[in-house]
């Protein structure tokens, strides 16, 4: 049983582990997260060679506030595992997965624009579905979803060519 | 808008009299079917650098889901690869029944196979089509949009909209076959058939089309894999990975269909690959056709099904039932699962968490062509500025999925 194997390779890092509608799921410690996340990919017994999904979950009741929450994907082993990782609403960032899976890449980049989780050690961290000039996090659960954002000024691109971002 | 910050670093032109001239396709542009933007660094013709730029057709599909309840959902997963709705339906619906760890009758299984895969059918056709177009051959463009036609309106006489179907609820579908939907699939079927074998015709050995295709965006397995690419652009690549054989969900398990590979993983590969799933998915509709067994379409269970409208009128049960369902949504038990089905573009997957009331807390949607995307920028460093036409056209990138 692959949550078992899972528990057993990582012990006390493991904090939580489930299997609920034949979905197996694990949540670890930020700190200890790109070694565990290193091992998962590595290791023959777990295999998981992609990154299948990376997104978060506001629970502004808990503390910690946001659920880093990725979807690893064996194809070798056609297995699967959701691993979460927590951070709290004042200090929210988890480490990048970048060195990884490349998928982690624009993953983690949708994951800033929408929640402002950062992610560290991302090469490249910056909005990629909302434009630059954007207020906030639109999908944590204090943005109203009818908020106005301000105007943006237009610039003329002959005078102001676009520049890289900072 | 912004631009990476590697954009910054100055790249040494090929010829040391040319420059590096920056340029940017799109997002409206008439070659590429989508908005989407290419930040180019161009070394005379060839790709320096390429940035591209997503997020044109972000609508706020996630906030959206988690305003209403669980069945309002179904009009949003509509339009998420809008060239194949059904599919979209489906997933949504199998991740929610997952949740509520509850199975359709064998009929709606069947029947969601089947529209399932005519919706892929579409889907391919159009990717085929439009490709072929923005390459030149609008014979074939035509063609695809003609053999598209009857598919469309198979799936207008069953849920009563070409595009917008909202077909699936969870716990069923909403419309049973009309009478007629054998002999009308027959017909598309003979007009599928003759498209597809003009199509060969014209372009499997045309010399142009094998020339502007071979050896183009080309990626190893194991990059594709790293960038969580899946679907024809995977199986083009020598990867025979299909969630409906290595994970079947429905009845997919009870059919007998191939998994179409590929070799070098170019976009001649892919469109191959492509034409040979249609044929595929047709297998598939001819035997679920076959073996379609009788049956209620939805589940008997009145916390997840509304009750037929004459008992709605005609009983205060009813009306409690119905009004329960409207208002408060599905009680979906709290909860989170994650459930992928085979879309046209790839593994398209929901995780969906459940807090126990009738709206969803979080829907998030794994959107197949977004990782494709994303892998995109390295298929094109080096080749020529048609060739991303090309190459996008191949990977299929539908606005509504991948920006949501």
């Amino acid at each position: 049983m692959l949550i078992d194997a899972v528990k057993q390779r990582f012990g006390g890092d493991v904090v939580v582990a489930e299997s609920a509608h034949g979905n197996d799921s694990v949540v670890i410690h930020r700190d200890h997260a790109p070694e565990l996340l290193r091992a998962l990919r590595d290791d023959p017994e777990f295999c998981f060679e992609s990154l299948a999904d990376l997104t978060a979950v506001d629970w502004p009741a808990r503390d910690p506030r946001f659920e880093v929450v990725y979807q690893l994907k064996s194809l070798a082993k056609a297995q699967r595992l959701r691993v979460k990782i927590q951070a709290p609403a004042n200090d929210a960032w988890v480490h990048s997965a970048t060195a990884l899976w490349k998928s982690a890449d624009w993953l983690e980049r949708e994951c800033y624009d929408m929640f402002g989780i950062v992610f560290r050690g991302h090469p490249d961290l910056r909005r990629i579905l909302m434009y630059d000039e954007f207020q906030g996090h639109p999908l944590r659960k204090d943005y109203p979803v009818m908020k106005r954002q301000p105007l943006v000024p237009e610039t003329d691109p002959v005078l102001h060519p676009l520049r890289a971002s900072r | 808008m912004s631009l990476p910050k590697r954009w910054k670093e100055q790249i040494e032109p090929s010829d040391p009299a040319m420059e590096i001239m920056e340029l940017q396709m799109g997002p409206s542009h008439p070659a590429s079917h989508g908005t989407i933007k290419f930040n180019l660094k161009l070394d005379g013709e060839h790709i320096a650098d390429c940035d591209v730029e997503i997020g044109y057709l972000h609508r706020g599909f996630e906030k959206m889901c988690e305003q209403g309840t669980w069945t309002q959902c179904f009009p949003y997963t509509d339009r998420l690869n809008y060239a194949s709705p059904c599919i979209n339906n489906v997933g949504f619906a199998l991740a929610v029944e997952k949740l509520l760890e509850l199975e359709v009758p064998e009929r709606c299984k069947y029947l969601r196979v089947i529209m399932s895969e005519v919706s892929r059918i579409t889907d391919h056709l159009t990717c085929l089509g439009m490709a072929s177009g923005e390459v030149g051959a609008q014979t074939v463009l035509m063609y695809a949009m003609e053999a598209r036609e009857p598919l469309y309106d198979l799936v207008e006489a069953v849920t009563g909209a070409r595009l917008t179907v909202s077909w699936c609820r969870v716990g069923g579908v909403v419309h049973d076959f009309p009478d007629d939907f054998s002999d009308r699939l027959k017909g598309a079927f003979k007009q599928l058939d003759a498209v597809l074998s003009d199509c060969d015709t014209l372009l499997s050995r045309n010399r142009v089309f094998i020339d502007r295709m071979s050896g183009i965006g080309v990626m190893s397995k194991e990059d594709l894999i790293s960038y969580g690419v899946t679907g024809p652009l995977l199986r083009a690549a020598g990867v025979a990975h299909d969630l409906r054989k290595a994970d079947p969900y429905l009845v997919y398990d009870r059919f007998q269909f191939e998994v179409p590979t590929g070799e070098r993983g170019d976009n001649y590969d892919r469109f191959q690959v492509r034409l040979r799933e249609i044929h595929e998915s047709r297998r598939i509709i001819e035997q679920a056709m076959r073996e379609l067994p009788g049956g209620p379409i939805e589940i008997d269970d009145p916390k997840v099904v509304l009750p037929p409208k004459q008992r709605v009128y005609e009983s205060i049960e009813g009306l409690m039932n119905h009004f329960k369902l409207i208002i408060e949504g599905i009680k979906v038990p709290a909860g989170e699962v994650y459930h992928a089905v085979e879309a046209a573009n790839g593994e398209l997957g929901f995780y969906i968490v459940s807090d126990g009331s009738g709206r969803p807390y979080r829907v998030r949607v794994r959107p197949p062509c977004f990782f494709a995307m994303s892998a995109l920028n390295q298929m094109l460093i080096g080749h020529m500025i048609p060739d991303i036409i090309t190459t996008f056209g191949m990977i299929n990138m539908i606005g509504g999925e991948c920006d949501r």
